[in-house]
């Protein structure tokens, strides 16, 4: 039997403290990009009682993504934002959640993003992270916006960080492991970079704005 | 002197586009902070650093 509404939040409150609840519940965030970075984002801010979760991929589930994306081998060929949205709703039936099955371009990226007040950049293509992270720093002022790059491979877990670029921009990652470097992606250490944007994601919802 | 990821270079009177060649960035690939604003990247080409500026390159690699 799923818990009431009520329920739910009351049991997210007294974890995590009712003052933080209310901020965590009223929050919205957009997530663009739904691999491994986007799935395992969405998932941490659903579990944390995020309010209003906008996820946006055009992308479907792929038996190459099973290694480390949230995804199962049931849903191979659904529409990412479908499957995520599915297993969304099973962690957290109450949270809103909006689906774009888009690509992101310079020219929707300002209308898609429009609602919401942080973004995660969460894209596996360095053209695109660059594509979309000019494009909100340079059209979309008032956001905040928490980026990755380098992730990739094996290395140390204690290589991935996060920085403060400017009061409004973060990014996670080591900075250096490409993809296209032959390393691979692993779903730890994708899953912490993932975890290093959820966790400044929460962090500027609560107000914490440092690093 | 201009300040290049915390470290000091001697670029002044260079363009942003020829920053980027010089240290081997890809444009496509990069955000650039002069002087704690994003500058947009039709104007890489156009902007000339001057001494005291400072620039944050922001390298994107792939993977996600």
């Amino acid at each position: 039997m799923i818990p009431t509404k009520e329920e739910m939040y009351r049991a997210l409150a007294e974890r995590h403290g009712e003052e933080l609840q209310k901020k965590f519940a009223k929050a919205s965030v957009a997530i663009c990009g739904l691999g491994g970075l986007g799935s395992n984002i969405a998932v941490h801010l659903a579990r944390a009682g995020v309010g209003s979760l906008h996820l946006m991929d055009f992308d479907t589930v792929d038996i190459s993504n099973l290694n480390r994306q949230q995804y199962f081998p049931a849903q191979l060929g659904q529409f990412k934002t479908t499957a995520l949205a599915d297993t969304l709703r099973q962690i957290a039936p109450y949270c809103d959640i909006r689906t774009d099955c888009i690509k992101l371009t310079e020219e929707n990226i300002p209308t898609l993003l429009c609602s919401e007040e942080i973004v995660c950049e969460a894209f596996d293509r360095a053209d695109q992270k660059a594509m979309l992270v000019n494009c909100v720093l340079e059209k979309l002022h008032e956001k905040y916006l928490v980026a990755a790059s380098g992730m990739a491979g094996l290395g140390s877990a204690n290589e991935i960080k996060t920085r403060m670029i400017t009061s409004r921009f973060y990014l996670c990652g080591d900075g250096k492991s490409d993809v296209n470097d032959g390393l691979g992606l692993v779903s730890s250490r994708v899953a912490i970079c993932a975890a290093h944007q959820a966790n400044t994601v929460l962090r500027i919802i609560a107000g914490q704005f440092d690093c | 002197m201009v300040t290049v990821n915390g470290k000091e270079l001697d670029v002044s009177g260079k363009t942003v586009s020829e920053l980027l060649e010089m240290e081997n960035y890809s444009p496509v690939q990069v955000a650039v902070e002069l002087n704690y604003e994003i500058l947009p990247k039709a104007k890489y080409v156009q902007t000339i650093l001057k001494d005291c500026d400072i620039v944050e390159i922001v390298r994107f690699v792939g993977g996600g």
